[in-house]
């Protein structure tokens, strides 16, 4: 299951383009951004989480460094 | 001379110092010079790669953007931050067989992937036309921020003079190291401005981050959310995943993949990279203040809306600090595309013709085209018209035609080979510069098709038929191949 962990790796493709038609709008205000440019600041926050959660269950980055 | 150029003056010299002491104690040959040794650790890459994210395009393009176009200007960060996400599969993956084959440069990397020279040829030369119009770019935007920030002391075109002469220097004498001692400055400086200025600038005038919008939504609320039409979600989605693959590909970024010292260091990189990305938000404020404080500059003009609404807000001390960290923005970036696409060159082309030249005949001559690239940029910021606009637009479009090659190559698969490959980049290319030049959309071509799929990036079009192409020529070569030897078996 693990080799597989990169395919959540798509998780950010369709927040930011797929799911992007629902998040066209000015309201609500979220953390005082309009909801457009509050909507992209997340997923580029949670992209950070989903690339951290891939790290971590990449079975290659465990063990030490083969340089 | 005002305290404001006096600081300039001062960055523009800690710079030199920096980037000439950075190879201090290192023997240089071509592997120093191109990619530090392959050596650099997590810190290095990071500010590197941030680096080049972080140029004057972020610095007046990104408020400029948003001043003129609103939401368009979040293609930026999100692009930026999906390539990030990509790199984790595509990165390792070019770092692990360019360790293996020892390769320095990018078109290296085709030559020795898909064992063909003309490849190399041809990744070498598309290289550099993506890469002039950006070195160019930054060349001109240098001269805009160093001639603004000193209050029109300083001319363009002698400030551009002078960060040419600096980058020209240190990159001759330490390859890649001046470029990331210089980067640890940049980040620094870029860094306390931009935000500083981001969270200053919507208090100081609006009292917060909420009441800018607010009042943005008022006078302009069309600036908040995309066009229906023209740069709209179509055109959006199109571009940010368009522009995520060809991040990597881009000469200047392809080598400081191969500079990381190990797979982690770069895996480690992509997770924190699109956190750091976050910070464009605060020139996108300043953009967006800049609507209401300084309207009506128009046009190209609007790059200058951080600028103006800066010299508007403080005193000349602090706009030097401002106008230091931008000089900063554009020598940075610069140092490496001018490092990377000579080195390009050098192993693209002249290490074809000599293939036995000795490391320091190689060394020299990666110098020799430093100096190329770098007066090639300097004529064309001088004399660059609208051409060079076009290209610049096109530098992602051009860039990204490499793409389906580097893929099919992670695969080794039969479905591209190096005729296929060639003859797909050049047809993606092709179609690039034609529709760089007669800016036709995909109306002209099918009437009727509605405006959302008009609106794609063209690059995402040419990429397409790349493939076809590619895949269809491929099959073909291969096919004939093997006819060719089966004649040969039977007439044995």
């Amino acid at each position: 299951m693990r080799k597989y962990a990169q395919l959540l790796l798509i998780i950010p493709f369709i927040g930011m383009g797929a799911l992007l038609p629902l998040a066209n709008r000015i309201e609500p205000y979220v953390l005082g951004l309009p909801f457009l440019l509050f909507w992209i600041v997340l997923w580029m926050i949670l992209s950070s989480v989903v690339l951290f959660i891939v790290y971590k269950l990449d079975p290659a980055n465990k063990g030490s460094e083969v340089q | 001379m005002n305290s404001a150029l006096v600081i300039i003056f001062f960055v523009a010299v800690v710079a030199l110092y920096l980037g000439i002491r950075a190879t201090r104690g290192k023997k240089m040959n071509v592997n120093e010079f191109a990619v530090g040794n392959k050596g650099f650790g997590t810190l290095f890459v990071f500010l590197l790669i941030a680096g080049e994210v972080y140029t004057t395009f972020t610095f007046l393009g990104g408020s400029g953007w948003a001043y003129s176009k609103g939401a368009a200007a979040y293609y930026v960060p999100a692009y930026i931050c999906l390539a990030y996400v990509l790199s984790y599969w595509i990165v390792p993956k070019i770092w692990r067989f360019a360790k293996k084959h020892d390769v320095i440069s990018q078109p290296e990397y085709f030559m020795k992937n898909y064992n063909s020279k003309a490849l190399g040829v041809v990744v070498a030369f598309i290289g550099l036309i993506a890469l002039i119009p950006y070195i160019v770019i930054q060349l001109k935007g240098l001269g805009i921020i160093v001639s603004e920030a000193s209050y029109g002391t300083l001319s363009p075109l002698l400030a551009s003079t002078i960060g040419a002469i600096i980058v020209t220097i240190y990159v001759t004498v330490s390859g890649i190291h001046g470029s990331a001692w210089n980067a640890v400055l940049k980040d620094i400086m870029i860094l306390f401005v931009i935000i500083f200025l981001g969270i200053y600038i919507p208090y100081h005038y609006f009292g917060g981050i909420k009441p800018l919008f607010e009042a943005i939504q008022t006078v302009k609320p069309e600036a908040l959310t995309f066009a229906s039409e023209g740069l709209s979600q179509s055109w959006f989605i199109s571009t940010i995943i368009l522009n995520a693959f060809g991040f990597y590909l881009l000469p200047q970024s392809f080598t400081i993949v191969l500079s990381a010292k190990s797979e982690r260091a770069l895996k480690k990189n992509a997770i924190t990279l699109p956190l750091y990305t976050v910070l464009i938000l605060f020139a996108f404020f300043i953009g967006f203040a800049a609507i209401i404080q300084v309207p009506g500059l128009e046009g190209a003009a609007g790059d200058l809306s951080l600028l103006r609404l800066t010299m508007k807000t403080f005193d000349p001390w602090f706009v030097g600090i401002v106008g230091g960290a931008g000089l900063l923005t554009a020598l940075v970036p610069v140092s490496v595309m001018v490092m990377s696409g000579a080195v390009g060159l050098m192993t693209g082309f002249y290490k074809l013709i000599k293939p036995n030249s000795s490391d320091r005949q190689q060394l020299t001559v990666s110098k020799l085209f430093v100096l190329f690239i770098i007066l090639t940029a300097y004529v064309f910021s001088i004399i660059g018209g609208d051409a060079l606009a076009i290209l610049n637009i096109m530098s992602y479009g051009l860039i990204t035609q490499l793409v389906p090659a580097l893929i099919f190559g992670f695969f080794g698969t039969k479905f591209l080979n190096t005729y296929g490959a060639i003859a797909g980049i050049v047809t993606g290319v092709s179609i690039v510069l034609i529709n760089a030049v007669t800016s036709f959309k995909l109306v002209d071509i099918f009437p009727n098709i509605p405006s959302a799929l008009n609106d794609i990036n063209i690059g995402f079009v040419a990429i397409a038929v790349n493939i076809f192409i590619g895949v269809l020529v491929s099959l073909i070569t291969n096919n004939l191949a093997a006819r060719a030897s089966s004649k040969i078996e039977l007439v044995k």
